[in-house]
């Protein structure tokens, strides 16, 4: 029987690690993810896990080293944030082409200056178009549950791509939660051997990321994103099987009391939490609010998405990113363009909010709602606005 | 230019770009590119075989006689061989056309 215990969210995710017999863990310790690789050495050291830990000297090196284990076949994790996941931005373009499966959990965490070491989501948006298969966790308990569906959709031999879990810097990272760890038993039911489609092996010698003339780089990277756009079949049929095996439901885009609403709240990870608070009092004072969840970001679910906003006229999608000189936020961005001359489309208007740490309070979402429903009324000055900024 | 095998659709192409048969660089006729081309004087050659070995393209073969010709469909004009010869018996000549 699996068990639920008290545990910090980043200890449990380095068991989930476990549980899912990585074999290969190259990894550069950086605040908020430092207790998910400390934990995972201690696992390899004492004998718990049987992989191999690279101390590497940076997170250049740590993701090269990914890629190169992914290449010789072998079940790789690794994790970063901020400032060290930038410093892998140069290779990190390099295993999603090369369709070389991987799991990083990355601890999102703000981009300095200011240097700053809490949460929001800056630090993946800056690698939003990887090719990477995106996901974002709302509680520690997703957190776990999504790094072993991570492996199993990666290892998919028609996904075969590498995949980020993005969890909330310090509020999930360094929180301790009540968390089923799954059993052994079920997670190797779920999760069988790697079996890659192609390894270096000696004995069949292959080349593995030569040069891509001008004649053949546009066909590799248009194969990469059909991928990427298939991937979607199975990341649904993963958490399927997941719901099968552990009895947790997961979808793409998750609602939240989304019935005959007037005005939906649109956001991604651990402020889900609190915005779910936020609709419960509105909802009691009588107000037509819901939420939506984006648990997938890449591939985007434009055909979940739609379906859940259903027949709602009003959206506000809430940014933890700000990006200078850019229309909006990339969430925002993303639903703008996804209704873009769709007919009945909702008005979606856009927030950033949560930046470098700062929490995001009920309050907060219920003003974000009143601000939607009079910009809905009354055209905004701008394409989006920072909530809970000081003027003076 | 290159291996025209390789020029293929993206349903096509192979998984991850990779090269999947060893040993294929005999497909890819680097000759295509070529600015000049390599003359040996036969006068001057000691058959030393320098060009042969210093030739990045290993373009060179050696004939009965033992001089060393460069095989036009590989020899990407770099000049290497005209440079290394000790006898200076190599010229490079400007493609025509
Ligand atoms: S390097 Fe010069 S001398 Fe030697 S074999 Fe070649 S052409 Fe002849
Ligand atoms: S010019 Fe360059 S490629 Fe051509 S034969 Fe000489 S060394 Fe080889």
């Amino acid at each position: 029987m699996s068990k639920r215990v008290g545990i910090e969210v980043s200890i449990a995710i380095s068991e989930a690690v476990g549980l899912a017999r990585a074999e290969v863990i190259p990894a550069y310790p950086i605040t908020p993810q430092t207790h998910i690789v400390e934990h995972l050495s201690e696992m390899v050291a004492n004998g718990q896990l049987d992989a191999e830990f690279v101390p590497v000297e940076s997170e250049h090196a740590a993701m090269s080293c990914c890629c190169g284990a992914a290449a010789a076949g072998a079940r790789v994790f690794t994790s970063s944030s901020s400032q060290g996941l930038s410093l892998m931005s140069e290779i990190l373009y390099i295993p999603s082409t090369m369709r070389l499966p991987m799991v990083m959990v990355v601890a999102n965490r703000a981009m300095s200056a200011p240097i700053s070491i809490w949460n929001d989501h800056q630090d993946i948006m800056v690698q939003r178009d990887i090719g990477w298969i995106q996901t974002f966790a709302e509680n520690g308990q997703e957190a776990v549950d999504l790094t072993i569906h991570a492996f199993k959709v990666a290892e998919n031999r028609n996904v075969s791509l590498p995949m980020i879990v993005n969890i909330d810097g310090f509020t999930l990272s360094h929180v301790i939660e009540p968390i089923e760890l799954p059993d052994q038993e079920d997670v190797d039911k779920y999760l069988p051997p790697f079996k890659p489609r192609y390894k270096l092996d000696p004995r069949r010698p292959i080349t593995m990321g030569p040069v891509g003339i001008p004649e053949v780089y546009t066909e590799a990277k248009v194969a990469h994103a059909m991928a990427m756009k298939n991937s979607r079949r199975y990341i649904l049929k993963a958490w399927k099987e997941f719901e099968e095996v552990f009895g947790r439901k997961y979808e793409p885009v998750e609602t939240y009391r989304t019935e005959d609403a007037e005005v939906l709240l649109v956001g991604m990870g651990s402020i889900c939490e609190t915005a779910m608070t936020a609709v419960d009092e509105m909802r009691d004072q009588g107000q037509k609010v819901g939420l939506l969840k984006i648990r997938l970001w890449r591939p985007f679910p434009a055909q979940e998405f739609r379906k859940a906003v259903g027949k709602t006229k009003i959206l506000a999608a809430i940014d933890r990113c700000l990006p200078p000189g850019a229309v909006c936020g990339p969430v925002g961005a993303e639903l703008r363009s996804m209704f873009y001359k769709i007919p009945g489309a909702p008005k979606i208007f856009s927030f950033v909010a949560g930046l470098g740490g700062r929490d995001v309070t009920v309050s907060r979402f219920e003003e974000i709602v009143d601000k939607a429903r009079a910009y809905a009324k009354k055209r905004p000055r701008e394409l989006y606005e920072v909530i809970g900024v000081r003027e003076k | 230019m290159a291996n025209s095998d390789a020029i293929v659709g993206w349903k096509t192409i192979t998984f991850g770009c990779h090269i999947l048969e060893p040993g294929n660089s005999a497909n890819f006729r680097t000759g295509d590119w070529r600015s000049q081309r390599p003359v040996t004087d036969k006068e001057k050659c000691i058959r030393c075989g320098m060009c042969w070995i210093f030739c990045p393209d290993m373009t060179y073969k050696q004939d009965e006689e033992g001089y060393f010709e460069a095989d036009m469909e590989y020899c990407k004009g770099c000049g290497i061989c005209a440079h290394e010869c000790p006898k200076d018996a190599i010229t490079m000549v400007p493609e025509e056309g």
